[in-house]
């Protein structure tokens, strides 16, 4: 049962031959036997899972379920779950208990999904390695010595666990492709304003972009089209018809051609990476897709457009924290503004200040042209490389991540360092596009690798249906680590 | 350009955030090697770029100025740290 599809949870559930509160019992107790071990998960609430799943077994009873109705899934604890403690891994809100629903998490209540808890990540978001959590790092189970990846590094854990059967992610710069991969399994950030940001905890605004994790394409495919559609609540949701991402899963691939920039295969990159990304491409040669050399030029600047622009925005968003109408307050102060300064200080760690007073310092005066401005304009270049790109292939592929998951406190000293572990990724950000990773193999230390697949704006049918055409060929997918 | 320690310590100010000396001699480090690589922006010429907010070009939708959101103070408040008489308390700010 915790390798099993969602396709097939749902056959299972539909023709009762299991119940969603049996389904539950089970995930809920392999929690209880790893997340010890694991730190996958900041709070679990058994009672509430199950009260969630007794509704889930009344709505199939009464026929009124829906394909995902009486699964279980984990919710990252950026979305804010009314009832939940929900602290987006800081101190500053260790006590906040979410007054109402995220859209993502109403939709898939909505749907019938069973929450089994918040999963663990870096604190607001901020890392790529789960190490900035307030509440403790997250460890790989492909190797507990190593990182997850972040900041859905919780979630990525969690579904190579076989905790849960899906969760959702987000991604500012890489948040859910680059745990996926160092975790071995599938994970999509859809085009930007595909899925509603309401009650999605804001890091960088014009970045965020929420997405489900699972093991496959097909389930992905499955949560995707939930969790996507038009949201008053959030004024970047875009107006779109609603997409069925299931659809195309089965269409042949033989006429894709996709675009392998060269700046994604330079410097950089590892050998054990490149062996694995070059043997997936050999499977895909056999399918009949064709590759072409691209170039993005601009991409290498992404890095540093993108430690201008996200800081910027957090700097903004983050300076709701200051102690007055909820979260953690500090215990003593001598007026309001030192009450600012000391519930700040105490109340974030150490990669959330710095990348806040990087933002406020250039935001401030005199530095607004020379940095944000300039950012903006790279950002622009950046995005107008992609849509040069996309007029020789129809999908782009490389690396997710140049390394394979490095060992827990190797780079938290080295901001620099651990920023380049994103540097595959957040080009696709800056300009909004969707971005995927699928586990293709292993690399050094037997740690998993993963396929970077980037798709024009709305592409995410065709992404998911290439990644869909590789699993129905390999089973990396289906690999479990041995924990 | 050279981050100097005032300039920590006046953004850590604008920020709201208080730091000790030895933070900000430790951030300064760090920002600066941060800031070298940011600095790889100015290698492109960037003249006649129209600068790029955001990943959408859209524009903010409107609606009817209409009450949509029904009051729920009570709720909100049972989360805050002090309130008294449905007001968040602060310390006093004029004497």
């Amino acid at each position: 049962m915790l390798n099993t599809s969602l396709k097939q949870l749902s056959s299972l559930l539909a023709a009762r031959k299991i119940s969603s509160t049996e389904l539950t019992q089970i995930f809920l107790s392999r929690i209880n036997n790893l997340n010890p071990q694991l730190n996958a998960f900041i709070t679990l609430d058994g009672e509430k899972s199950l009260a969630q799943a007794k509704h889930a077994d009344e709505m199939i009873a009464s026929g009124h379920s829906t394909p995902l109705t009486g699964i279980p899934i984990a919710q990252k604890d950026i979305f804010c779950t009314q009832g939940w403690l929900t602290t987006c891994g800081s101190k500053m809100l260790s006590n906040f208990v979410s007054p109402y629903d995220a859209t993502v998490v109403s939709r898939f209540n909505q749907a019938g999904m069973v929450n089994l808890g918040k999963t663990n990540m870096d604190e607001f978001a901020m890392g790529s390695s789960n190490e900035t959590s307030y509440y403790g790092p997250v460890k790989n189970p492909w190797d507990t010595t190593a990182v997850p990846g972040g900041s859905s590094g919780g979630s990525a854990s969690a579904v190579a666990a076989r905790m849960t059967p899906a969760a959702t992610g987000t991604d500012t710069g890489g948040s859910i492709r680059q745990p996926a991969a160092l975790c071995g399994i599938s994970g999509i950030k859809p085009t930007y304003g595909l899925v509603s940001r309401y009650g999605m905890i804001a890091f960088a605004s014009s970045l965020d972009q929420g997405g489900p994790m699972a093991k496959s394409a097909e389930d992905l495919a499955l949560l995707l089209t939930v969790m996507t559609g038009f949201d008053e609540h959030d004024s970047t949701s875009l107006q779109r018809e609603t997409e069925d991402y299931t659809s195309a899963l089965e269409k042949p691939v033989n006429q894709v051609r996709i675009g392998l920039p060269k700046e994604f295969f330079g410097q950089g990159l590892h050998a054990d990476v490149a062996s694995a990304i070059e043997i997936a491409f050999a499977e895909y040669r056999k399918l009949g897709v064709t590759f072409v050399d691209i170039s993005l030029p601009n991409s290498s600047l992404a890095i540093p457009v993108y430690y201008v622009l996200a800081p910027a925005e957090a700097s903004s968003n983050l300076s709701r924290f200051d102690g007055v109408r909820y979260g953690y307050r500090t215990a003593e102060y001598r007026n309001l503004e030192d009450m600012y300064r000391k519930t700040r200080a105490q109340g974030f760690g150490a990669e959330v200040k710095r990348r806040i007073l990087i933002g406020s310092y250039v935001l401030s005066h005199g530095y607004y042209d020379a940095y944000y401005l300039k950012a903006q304009k790279l950002r622009r270049l950046i995005a107008n490389d992609f849509q040069e790109a996309f007029k020789q292939c129809d999908l782009i592929m490389g690396p997710t991540s140049p390394t394979v998951a490095f060992n827990i406190g190797e780079k938290n000293n080295d901001p620099i360092q651990m920023y380049l572990s994103d540097v595959y990724t957040s080009a696709a950000s800056l300009a909004g596009l969707p971005g995927m990773s699928i586990p293709v193999g292993f690399g050094e230390k037997s740690r998993p690798v993963g396929l970077h697949i980037i798709g024009n704006y709305f592409q995410e049918s065709r992404m998911l249906n290439v990644a869909h055409a590789y699993q129905q060929v390999t089973d990396w997918h289906q690999r479990e680590p041995a924990i | 350009m050279t981050l100097s320690i005032d300039d920590i310590k006046r953004t850590a100010r604008l920020a709201q955030i208080e730091t000790s000396e030895q933070e900000a001699q430790q951030t300064l480090e760090q920002l600066s090697a941060i800031f070298e690589l940011i600095a790889q922006m100015q290698q492109v010429d960037t003249t006649d770029v129209a600068p790029m907010s955001h990943a959408q070009d859209m524009v903010q939708r409107l609606r009817d100025d209409q009450v949509t959101e029904t009051d729920q103070h009570l709720l909100f408040q049972s989360i805050a740290p002090q309130v008294e008489a449905d007001l968040y308390l602060v310390p006093r700010v004029i004497e």
